[in-house]
């Protein structure tokens, strides 16, 4: 997915992220450090699950909002740092030996996407790094006596205690994890704490749930297993993984396509190059700035990318464009017939509603979405893709002269502190 | 029941009874089941209804797919083949509504025999149906796989000759492929009753939750999968049309050539990835046509190099649009090269023969043959048979002759649902024709040579 001018700083990463990669490879070092030092206690095992974090990373995905996981190299950090036995072998790694085995894993699983040109999200692995290790300096040190409990009484142990706090840590552990991706987030794209958790939770949940089970089922497999289980635990996250990725994949082509297409109206010459494109970057961002939470944002951009596709059903191109200078009823007509062309998809009526409704007075009370596009439009028509600080003012200075009756002013204003960014951005 | 030939009905009579008897031995056997045994069956019972109930994991055309069977299979390790007959005849009680008393007596009897034989394999092999042990890794995988090889087939073997004998489905309905990935997945399915054999012993019920949790987040996400598939087919579609909308008698071109097209490529065996790909790439292979200005295409006569230049231009605008999507690239070099001519002599890059890429080739065919079979303002549409005519007659100058034969066998065997008849519009004025279609190989654009 291409950056976004509007809402991703142009490359680099920002504080948050540098502060956790920071944590993640001190982390690394320590793990490396002490295991190197004590040695490696029961170097199957380890190395079993270090080749199947590798695995995990080598199958990593991107989600849908550019969000990178790997679900499989997850559950087996969980596997690993919730072992109590392998086989009825007490398993006596410490912590740092997690944490070292997670992170040698997790190299060798990157290496090969490194090769060919892919390198890895720094910020997401080291997320997923630092959540591993704090379920592991949780858990480990519990895991003598529970082990110990599990194994009691003639091999017919109980096994509810471990299972309890595994699944107390294990949501624990999902919750810190939630919480650090929504920090990173509200940071990185500008929205607000609350949305930005409620839009992890949302995308996170499903993924997450698979993954804490198939963890504490690897480890309790472990048991009853022995090695086999490896292998065997993967069957089930497996058929997760390809499903995601099937989902993630279909999400991503669907908005290119629709990025694409949106451009026809331009190869057509019905509007001025990037002016769909322009215009849903500027009405994401006002979204955000807004408060909008991801599935709304997702609606805001079909329809911005979109919002001129009425004028395919013209006969020629208006001259001079359907600009905001242009006849009001024209610019209601082409509305109309975008909506037209949207609501046969039979799918996006959400989408289509938004484009209908893209030139109403604040009178006729329009959704939210219609009037970001409307005054994105329209400043756009007004300053085109120029960054010119004073070319920007003035045409923000038109859209608030506009005395709230046409374009909502908490729209506008919303979208003077976007540009306000954006204007200083370029300007660095 | 009563639609059913008499021979359906006779092999469904003795399915239930030989199930009937089965159990009822099993059960009066001097080795019972004892109180562990019920519990545990009682919970993978109510395992097998859960999954049952929620069949469509993996779609097969014509088979749905149902994990169900891991259950039946954790039985045959922790019970034994009566119990596994057992939790198969669950699927009597099945909650999927709408389902026939026929059809839940069938899938019962059918389970408990597949159960039965599985516990039967499990045991000729060398298993014994106990709580397993750590100790019993990874021994116990050659008797598991044994017992999944039984259950499968037996399974597979029972429904096929229902099928058959009830005629519901044809032979050539059930492709190959299909079949294998069928079998496939349940092996991999498989795992999942030997996760939850094994981990009985820990935590009992709660492994079947551990095991199936993942399994029905993925089922979520497949769910979601399809109907963001079937949306975004809608989308692209819809879109595409709207392109289509400046001129009157091209309307549905889009949607035409992309199932001509992947008639074609199913016909000459392209994978799934490909057939996807040459659909959305038959679907948008002329959304560059929106660049070439409409006076050009409403130009009566010759037209001069300048103005068949802007016509020739339209491949590269399309790839130029769609070019930030990601397709195959295949699907790329379809949209650019799709006027290309199998003798050298088409655009933009007069490639000849092989040099074509395949996807290209295939879908010059599906276009110019819409094009011929559809109204034009300028002529009615021929008949197919004309426009097959006309394909052989170009094939090996125009067309890939192999990909014209493929197409005719294709057209052979499934049809052809040709363009619905265009009304001529009442008033000229208001719609918008084009005098020339630059797909149309029976009058192709005629150019004023300026030298």
């Amino acid at each position: 997915m291409r950056e976004r001018r509007l809402t991703a700083r142009p490359g680099g990463l920002d504080s948050g992220q540098l502060l956790l990669i920071c944590a993640a490879g001190m982390l690394t070092v320590a793990g490396i450090a002490h295991t190197a030092a004590v040695g490696l206690s029961d170097a199957r095992v380890a190395i079993g699950f270090g080749a199947l974090i590798a695995a995990g990373e080598l199958a990593r995905l991107t989600m849908p909002g550019n969000r990178e996981v790997a679900p499989i190299s997850t559950a087996a950090s969980l596997g690993y740092a919730l072992l109590l036995d392998v086989g009825g072998r007490p398993a006596n790694h410490s912590a740092l030996q997690v944490v070292a085995v997670m992170a040698v894993g997790m190299i060798a699983g990157g290496l090969p996407h490194l090769a060919v040109g892919r390198p890895p999200r720094l910020d997401a692995m080291a997320r997923r790094l630092l959540a591993g290790s704090l379920l592991a300096f949780a858990y480990r040190p519990l895991s003598g006596p529970l082990g110990e409990l599990a194994r009691d009484t003639d091999r017919h142990g109980n096994w509810w205690p471990a299972l309890g706090v595994m699944a107390v840590l294990v949501t624990v552990m999902l919750v810190a994890d939630v919480v650090i991706a929504a920090m990173l987030r509200a940071d990185q794209v500008r929205t607000a704490f609350g949305v930005a958790v409620r839009d992890e939770i949302r995308m996170g949940a499903p993924l997450g749930a698979a993954v804490a089970a198939s963890g504490i089922l690897l480890a309790l497999a472990s048991h009853s297993m022995d090695m086999t289980a490896l292998p065997a635990f993967a069957a089930p996250l497996l058929v997760t993984q390809v499903a995601f990725r099937k989902y993630a994949g279909i999400r991503a082509t669907y908005l290119q396509t629709v990025r694409a297409l949106s451009r026809v109206t331009e190869v057509g010459g019905y509007v001025e190059p990037g002016h769909s494109r322009r215009v849903s970057q500027l009405s994401v961002a006002i979204g955000r700035e807004l408060g909008m939470a991801e599935p709304q944002l997702l609606e805001l951009e079909y329809a911005a990318l979109m919002h001129d596709i009425g004028q395919l059903s013209l006969r020629d191109p208006i001259p001079g464009g359907a600009t905001v200078l242009a006849d009001p009823a024209q610019a209601r007509r082409i509305a109309e017939l975008g909506a037209e062309v949207i609501r046969k998809t039979g799918v996006l009526h959400g989408v289509a509603e938004i484009v209908r409704r893209q030139c109403e007075t604040l009178g006729e009370s329009p959704p939210i979405a219609s009037r970001i596009i409307k005054a994105a439009n329209a400043y756009d028509d007004l300053v085109g893709g120029s960054t010119d600080r004073d070319r920007a003012a003035a045409a923000l200075e038109r859209l608030r002269l506009d005395g709230g009756s046409a374009y909502d002013p908490g729209v506008v204003e919303a979208m003077a502190r976007v540009v306000d960014r954006l204007v200083l951005v370029t300007r660095l | 029941m009563r639609e059913l030939p008499w021979p359906a009905r006779v092999y469904f009579v003795a399915l239930v009874g030989t199930a009937g008897l089965v159990i009822t031995r099993g059960l009066l056997s001097h080795h019972g089941l004892v109180a562990e045994d019920w519990s545990a069956l009682l919970v993978l019972a109510l395992l097998f209804l859960l999954c049952e109930s929620v069949p469509t994991l993996l779609n097969v055309p014509h088979v749905a797919m149902s994990v169900s069977f891991s259950a039946a299979l954790a039985a045959v390790v922790l019970v034994g083949p009566v119990g596994a007959a057992l939790v198969g005849l669950a699927a009597v009680v099945s909650v999927r509504p709408g389902l026939p008393m026929v059809k839940r007596l069938f899938n019962g009897a059918q389970y408990a025999l597949c159960g039965y034989a599985a516990g039967w394999a499990y045991e000729s092999a060398g298993g014994r149906a106990t709580l397993p042990e750590p100790s019993d890794f990874p021994a116990i995988l050659v008797p598991y796989a044994a017992a999944t090889v039984v259950f499968v087939a037996v399974n597979f073997a029972l429904t096929a000759v229902i099928l058959r004998l009830a005629s519901a489905v044809h032979r050539d309905q059930v492709s190959f492929r299909a079949t294998v990935q069928f079998l496939s997945s349940y092996v991999g399915f498989a795992t999942f009753g030997l996760l939850i054999a094994a981990l009985w012993s820990t935590v009992q019920s709660i492994s079947a939750v551990l095991v199936l949790l993942p399994l029905f987040v993925a089922r979520w996400a497949l769910g979601h999968y399809h109907a963001e598939q079937r949306a975004y087919d809608a989308t692209i579609a819809a879109l595409c049309q709207a392109v289509e909308t400046k001129d009157y008698y091209t309307r549905g071109h889009c949607t035409r050539v992309s199932a001509a097209s992947s008639m074609i490529a199913e016909e000459i065996g392209m994978g799934t990835e490909r057939l996807r790909a040459i659909r959305y790439a038959g679907m948008l292979h002329d959304v560059g046509k929106l660049g070439v200005p409409t006076k050009v295409l409403q130009k009566d006569g010759r037209l001069t190099e300048e103005e068949y230049a802007a016509i020739q231009l339209h491949p590269m605008r399309g790839l130029e649009i769609v070019r930030g999507i990601d397709f195959l690239d295949e699907a790329f070099a379809g949209i650019m090269h799709h006027h290309e001519r199998h003798d050298g002599k088409g655009y933009p890059m007069g490639l000849a023969g092989s040099e074509i890429p395949e996807f290209a080739r295939i879908i010059a065919v599906a276009d110019a043959f819409d094009s011929m079979t559809s109204d034009r303002s300028y002529r009615k549409a021929k008949s197919i048979e004309f426009a097959v005519a006309e394909l052989r007659k170009n094939a090996g100058t125009q067309f890939d002759p192999d990909m014209v034969c493929a197409f005719v066998k294709a057209l052979d065997r499934h049809g052809w649902d040709m363009a619905q008849p265009v009304p001529v519009p009442l008033d000229d004025a208001a719609v918008e024709t084009t005098v020339k279609d630059h797909d149309d190989p029976t009058t192709p654009i005629q150019v004023v040579s300026e030298r």
